[in-house]
Order: C-alpha cells, then structure tokens, then sequence
C-alpha cells in the first residue's frame, strides 16, 4: 500500500489511518437477476453473512430498462415486464434480509478474494471474503471495436443505451433510424423507437441468420414493416457534427462487402446490436480463467472457476436468451457457493472435461465434477451452434461411449442449445477423460 | 484591442499562449471550434520523437530537439501523463543496415543521445513479438510518449490562469491589416490586436496567403489509427517505427500514455481539412502494414479506429516567426507537422517570446506557475483513494466503469479555466468514455453532469460542439414533418 506516496501528498491528517479487512462469507458482485437469485439461493441455503454490491443506484440490473413484456414465461409462467421480474427477485431479497448496497462500484478482487469497492456514501472499502459469487452481466460492444469507417459523429447510440435514454430518462436519441445488427436489444430498440415516432430504416444483419430470438424478429420488425437486410453491412457512416447518413452493402460469403452493392441511407442515428461481452475485467484480476470462446470464465457443474472460492453465474459467464435461465442458472451458483462454504468439497468427485466438437461453441460447464455413490441430479449443459443446423444431430459421446444422438428440428447461434446429462448418464461418465458434443447430419452411435 | 489574437487552440497555439501568459498583455485565443485540442492535436501519435530523423539545420531539427528536451519538465509542472520508453526503427531487408546507419549519423549530428544500430538477436530480446524476419533497428533511447491532448488542456489552463482569454465556437475568415492594427475578422464580429499569430493548422495556409505576397501551400495529411484496450501484458512496452520502403512510409506500433496500444497512421492527401473520417482501405492498409512489425497483432481489442489530419507544407519545414511579406505585427506557426507535438513547447516558447519583444511586452508581475493535475482516481493507492474520498465523497461515484474515472473527476474537469463543455471535451480531460465501452455506460451520466455544471438543459448537451447534439428531443415532442 502506497505509503510513501500518501504521505508526500502532505499533511491531511489521515496517515495513521488503519485500512480495515472487514472479514465476510459471501460477496455477491452485481444485483442483476444473476446476482439477485445467487444471493437469494445461498441465503436460502443457509449463508447468513452476505452482501450483494451494486454499482448502479438502484438494483434489477438491466431488467430496469427493458420495460417490455416477455420475461418470466419459464419461471413464472407468466409474461412479465423486465422491471416486473426484476421487482420479484428484489422483494425477494429483502424479504430474506439481504443486504444489497448499490452505487458501490467493485475496484478489485484477488485471489485471496479481498474485495475493493467504493461508494459515494461508506469511500473505499476492503472486504476479505471466504466466497465470491462474480454476476457483472455484460456489455455491449461499441461501434469502435468493428472498425466501421466513416465519420464519428453525434448519433451513434448502442441499442442498450439508446432504450435506457428512451426508456429510463423520457429522451429519444434520433428520428431516422438504422440499426446494426440483429442482438434482441436491436430488435426491440426497433419497435420502441417506431412506437415513439421514429422511422426505422431497415435492421442490416452482417449474417445469413439473426441472433435474435425468433419471436423478437416476428413482433418487433415484421409486425412493424421494418426490413431485415441479412448478409449486409455498414460500411460508411457519414455526417460531421451528426450522423447525416450510412452505406450499407451486401456482404459475401468472407462476410467482405461486395463492389456495386453499396446503398446510401440518409438517416441521423445509427443503433449497434452487434453482440454483447462479459464484464470479467474484475474476473482477471481474480486471477480466473477465461474461455476465449465464450469470454466468461472457466466452470464447473458447480459454478466454480478456476480460483477456488470464487463461483460466476449469468451474462458474464456466458451470454444468455433469456433471464429466465440466467436465474435458473444462478439459483445452482448460489446454492453451490453455500456447499463450498459448508465444506463440500468436490475434489474427491471424478472429473469430466467437456469438450467442442464439430459445430458446437462455447459449452458451459467445462468441467463436470461427478460425486460419489447414487446420483438424483442431472446437470444441463449450454452452448450454442457454430451456424444454423436443420435436422441434425447432436451427439454427446466420451471415447467410443455415445451417450446420446438425438435429432434436433433446428439449432441456430440465436437461441442457447440445452443438453440435459441425466444422472445415469453422469454415473457412465465416471472414469472418462472427456465428453464431447458434435453436430453431425447422421446419428452416431449404434 | 488585445495585444495579442492567437488564432488557433491547438498545441501550439496553446503554448504560445501559456508562454505569452507569463507577460504582462492582453491574450486573446480563438477557435472554430467548441474545445481546444479539436484538431491535429486530438488526433496524433503523441510521440515525443528523439529528434533522429530530422534533416540538420532545418527549424524541424533544431526544434524538435529543444522541445524533446522541455517536455519531461513540463509535463511534471502540468501533471500532464508522460513516458520515456524508447523505440526500435525497424528494417526488414538487408539494404536497410545503410539507411539505419545514415540515421544514426543524423541521431549524432542533431545531438540525440543513445542511439546504435542493432541487429536481430538485440531486437528480439528488447521486443519479442516484432517480425522474426527483421534484420536491423535503430534503437533510440530518448523516444518518449505524451498524452497530446492532455498536455493541450493543461496548456490552455495554465494561459488563462494568468489572463489570457479563450473564445471558442469562432472561426477566423479573414485577416486585415489597418495602420496600427489587425483586425480579425470572425462569425461572431471582428476582433482588433497589435499582433496575430496564426496557429491555424490545417487553416492556416489560407489566412496566411491572405496576408502575404509569398504563398503557401498547406496540404492536409490524413492519418488512420486503430487504437486498443489497455488489457495486460502490453504487447510492445516500446514505440516500433519502420524504415520507409519500397512499399512506401510505414507506420508505427506504440503504447500510449495510458497503457493502450496504438497502430498508424496512414498517410493520405487529402482535399478537406476536416475530413477526419476513416476508410475501409486507409484501415486494412494500415493493419497490413502494423503485420509487418508485429505479425501476430490483433484486432480483437480494438477500443476505436479515428483519423486525424496533419498540416504538411510542401517545402517541408516549419515556417515560423514573423509573417515574411506582410505588414508587421503578424506572426505564425504553420506547417507544423510531425514531429510538431514534440516541437510545441518549443515553439511556444520562441514564438510567445518573439511577440512579447515586438511589442515590448512587461513580465506579468501576478504570473502563476501552472498547477499540476491531481492524481487520477484510477492512479492512486488504496490509501490515496480514502483520502480522496474524505476530502470530496464525489470520488466515491464511479462514472467511467471503463477507465475508472468519478464524479469528482468529472466535475473538476468542466470546472477547470478552459474546462470541458461537451462529452468529448470531457473525455479528453479525464478518460470519461475513452475505454473499452466507448461511452455506452457513462455518456448519459456524463451529460447529466454537464448539464448540472454549466447550466445547459440534458438536452442541450451535445458530443462536440454546435450541431453534434445527441438527443433528438423529449419523448412525446411533436414531430415537425
């Protein structure tokens, strides 16, 4: 600690200050529904020294700004709106008495899980935490990270943040609209900004297919006569104070723009839905391993990454659909956080590593720590298809062992692939190396 | 009437006038602009060059390498991020050996320090990742990084610290010369002074020409970059130039003040100064080329890719001191292109200097040496952090997740003497939307404090300036069809 460097600052009185650890079982970073239903789990599993630290003012995450309906049909069974959800989780967590303290910014975690925040109200603060629960989410990728030419200008908005100034602050960001890429934020952001008077121009997808969900395409551009321009690009962005206008252009199949299909579309505002990140900058400095395919970290079945200790669950251990699963997904993190500190310990478990094959990406969990003796649980595993597949069939196979070929009507990047190992399964896995799921047009297996 | 009219916020500009701050006399900058630092200035390598490749004897030279040398001190007196890595110019191909050792000769005549020519098993070793097929380098000690903009903010604060006026959203049309007087003439009036210095960049060619019987001609230089997010280890700690070769001028891989990776520009004429857009061509170009230094370089980082647009006089030198062939009391700094950054301080010096002699300007006997910034949030000790935060709890909010940057920063920012007006002014300042998320999480938060600070309504607050607003209205406003 910069001793020396606090006290050349002169005299303020402060050197003899003592930097307090507050010791503490469980910090839960984020209060989005991940950080939201982890904590509520582990409370419910028993952990009564928690604190769930939020950066923003209020918690609910991102469900703050999607005032939309459509969440909550797999959990609740019910259609709710984002902040509807949201309110549900923190009702929740009140009831249960957990401490959730917001405009808290985490600044570092180590691999000893001493835990850096500041806030407004209580300044810097150092926690020594027994167990970290990492729930940032993600973010969105900016127009810079596409290296789209053109002008930057006034008006270039990323969907997320055009629907917060839309939605959270009464502003509306443009009047003529393009959107870039087909993410669900896109597609919403297209029918709230046609319902608030814009005119969206058309949605330019880079790829043949959406990464949207299907029933976002349908209710929020086709219902609204926005066209979905597939294989297409921008590849110029004009206007010097404000955006005046875009070129799109159709793309080839190197995705390169191809000569004399270049369009110009007067417009003032250029919306990006052009794929979303996990926040895991605080992950590094954990110490946690990263899987390049799905930027989040390294899990097991149980959540944990690489550190011991430290568990990630939603956006920013993998990219989801639907919070829904993000919760579902959360729920197992946050009881699993609980075992680990009432001592379960899964070393003793047989280890699995779960491997991509052929067409399949960024399968989560990446380790399978199968327990001892009868096993009543299965464990679902998540990925998403390297492009769309029709009638083809995923195989989950260790060695010569298929465990299961099945046919699947329709696997597309859009929407994340679940693969349910039962615990028979599980029981035939102990003793393999790894697992490997493909996507193949034939059956394997006899 | 000003003494003095300054005509153009740039780095130079800027130092002229911190320089003629310490004189006692009425300064006045103006700008087209809505900020400071808008043009070259914004948008450049901040190298801080050795002075080796300057041709000896030219002003290039003479004050590349005096403004090398005031830099370290100045940027201590500022606060102002600066670093002293050093840089490898990298050839790749046997023939480059004499073209280095030409090089080194020069290094030598213009007094540069340090410098020896070195082949592949040295390279290597200083900078791992450069091409394996690189034969020789020069490597110069001396080359240093400065943060551009930052010093150009800093520059301008200190000039008005000590009376010099800054107005700003004020283009200069026209120069006339009456009797005892200049008269400049702008889009909000005409302003009168006993002398005018022309620091107009890119502009400058066509104000000069206004006034002297021997042209100029100013051709606007534009540079492609791509800029990359600070994640560690760094893959250069070094700035990697290349030889020019047959395949034409390379460009440079450098760290920057702030820890990122920076790769360009590329050098296109262009017709329009002020078309700083980037180009699919200029891009891939530029990437072709940063391969051959770095073969494994990615794009997967990358922050943003932006332009910008140097002033290159077709004889190739600075052209500075008394407009030649004009009436008296006219002055200029044009043509200053790389290495100009470097030269700034240099020339602000000798210019200020020169036009507080002609007009027998008094030392400012109320001079106040510059204030240094305070430490960045992000910069400090845990227990620097707590004091902050003790002394003002805005250092408590977070707005730039990014960068790490607080409210507290971003206030001090828009309060500073030439202080922020727009998002991007404050970006430049203090990092607020500079990182990975390029402004998606803090704009808004940005803008709402803007708005709080200078008394504008949210939705007068624009990106940079007049006609870059970024919001189109209220929701519910009646549409005007």
């Amino acid at each position: 600690m910069g001793r020396g460097a606090l006290c050349s600052l002169g005299n303020w009185g402060m050197c003899g200050m003592s930097e307090q650890l507050k010791p503490i079982d469980l910090i839960i970073i984020g209060a989005g529904p991940a950080g939201l239903a982890a904590a509520i789990a582990a409370k419910r599993a028993g952990v009564m020294d928690l604190l769930v630290l939020e950066r923003e003012e209020e918690p609910g995450g991102i469900l703050n700004q999607c005032i939309h309906n459509g969440f909550g049909l797999h959990r609740f069974k019910e259609e709710l709106t984002g902040p509807e959800y949201a309110h549900r989780d923190i009702r929740e967590a009140r009831e249960l008495a957990i401490p959730v303290r917001t405009g808290t910014m985490v600044l570092d975690i180590t691999p000893e899980k001493i835990v850096t925040a500041v806030s407004r109200e209580h300044g810097l603060e150092t926690f020594r935490a027994r167990a970290v629960i990492l729930a940032m989410g993600c973010r969105e990728r900016p127009r810079g990270a596409l290296a789209i030419p053109g002008t930057r200008p006034a008006g270039i908005f990323s969907a997320g943040t055009a629907q917060k100034l839309v939605n959270m602050m009464g502003y509306m960001p443009g009047r003529e609209v393009v959107i870039l890429g087909s993410g669900d934020i896109g597609l919403i952001m297209a029918r709230r900004m046609t319902l608030q008077g814009a005119r969206v121009r058309a949605c330019v997808e880079l790829m043949p297919y959406s990464s949207g969900l299907n029933r976002n395409i349908v209710q929020c551009l086709e219902d609204y006569d926005i066209p979905l321009l597939l294989s297409h690009t921008v590849v110029d962005v004009q206007g010097r104070g404000r955006v005046s206008g875009v070129t799109i252009a159709r793309v080839g199949d190197d995705r390169r723009p191809i000569p004399g299909t270049y369009q110009q579309i007067p417009c003032d505002t250029l919306l990006l839905s052009v794929g979303l990140i996990p926040e895991n900058e605080l992950s590094l400095t954990a110490g946690v391993e990263l899987s390049p395919i799905t930027q989040g970290a390294v899990v097991n079945n149980r959540f944990q990454t690489s550190v011991p200790g430290v568990f990630a669950c939603g956006n920013v251990l993998h990219v989801h659909d639907l919070v829904d699963f993000v919760s579902q997904e959360s729920m197992l993190a946050g009881q699993a956080a609980a075992g680990y500190l009432f001592g379960y310990d899964d070393k003793a478990a047989a280890g699995v590593a779960v491997v991509d094959g052929q067409g399949v990406r960024g399968t989560v969990p990446q380790r399978l720590m199968i327990p001892q003796g009868e096993l009543t649980e299965g464990i679902d595993l998540m990925f998403r298809p390297d492009r769309v597949y029709n009638h083809h069939y995923l195989t989950l196979q260790a060695g010569d062992q298929v465990l299961i070929s099945r046919r699947r009507r329709i696997l597309t990047p859009g929407e994340m692939a679940v693969e349910r190992l039962t615990p028979e399964m599980l029981m035939a896995l102990r003793g393999q190396a790894e697992l490997r799921l493909t996507i193949t047009p034939d059956k394997q297996g006899a | 009437m000003q003494d003095v009219i300054i005509i153009g916020a740039g780095v130079v500009g800027c130092a002229v006038a911190q320089r003629l701050g310490t004189y006692a006399g009425k300064v006045l900058v103006l700008d087209a602009q809505g900020d400071v630092s808008c043009g070259a200035s914004k948008a450049n390598s901040g190298i801080v060059h050795a002075g080796y490749d300057a041709v000896p004897g030219t002003d290039k030279a003479r004050l590349n390498i005096k403004g090398a040398r005031m830099m370290p001190g100045l940027c201590r007196q500022l606060g102002v991020p600066f670093g002293k890595p050093g840089a490898l110019v990298l050839a790749f191909e046997e023939a480059g050996k004499a073209q280095l050792e030409a090089l080194l000769k020069q290094a030598e005549v213009n007094g540069v320090p340090g410098c020896r020519v070195i082949g592949r098993k040295e390279i290597l070793k200083m900078a791992p990742l450069v091409n394996p097929e690189v034969h020789y380098a020069l490597y110069v000690p001396e080359s240093g990084l400065v943060s551009p903009y930052e010093l150009t903010c800093a520059l301008a604060d200190a000039a008005a610290e000590n009376g010099v006026r800054f107005q700003l959203n004020t283009k200069v049309r026209a120069l006339r010369h009456q009797t005892d007087r200049w008269l400049v003439e702008t889009d909000q009036g005409e302003f009168a002074c006993r002398a005018v210095i022309n620091c107009a960049g890119v502009g400058a060619g066509e104000l000069h020409n206004q006034i002297s019987g021997r042209q100029v001609s100013i051709t606007p230089r534009r540079g492609q970059y791509y800029l990359l997010d600070h994640t560690l280890p760094l893959a250069f700690q070094m700035t990697l130039f290349q030889l020019p070769t047959r395949m034409g001028k390379g460009v440079l891989v450098s760290p920057t003040t702030h820890g990122n990776m920076l790769y360009g520009p590329t050098a296109e004429d262009i017709p329009d100064g002020l078309d700083t857009a980037t180009t699919q061509e200029g891009l891939y170009g530029a990437m072709a080329k940063v391969r051959l230094s770095f073969p494994t370089a990615s794009t997967a980082t990358v922050i943003t890719t932006f332009s910008g647009i140097r002033a290159h006089e077709k004889g190739g030198d600075f052209i500075i001191g008394a407009v030649e062939d004009a009436p008296e009391g006219a002055f200029e700094a044009i043509g200053i292109e790389s290495p100009g950054l470097t030269a700034a301080p240099a020339i602000g010096e000798e210019l200020g200097d020169w036009v507080a002699y002609y007009l027998k300007l008094e030392k400012n006997p109320r001079y106040i040496p510059p204030t240094p910034l305070p430490k960045p949030f992000s910069a400090m000790t845990d227990a620097e952090r707590r004091i902050a935060w003790q002394t003002d709890p805005d250092y408590g909010r977070v707005i730039c997740r990014c960068e790490t940057v607080t409210e507290a920063e971003v206030r001090r920012a828009i309060r500073r003497p030439v202080g922020a007006r727009d998002i991007d002014g404050v970006k430049r300042r203090v990092r607020a939307g500079m990182g990975r998320c390029q402004g998606g999480f803090c704009m808004a938060r940005v803008m709402e404090i803007i708005a709080e600070e200078t008394g504008v309504s949210f939705q007068e607050v624009s990106k940079n300036g007049p006609g870059s607003a970024v919001l189109s209205g209220q929701l519910g406003d009646v549409r005007d069809e």
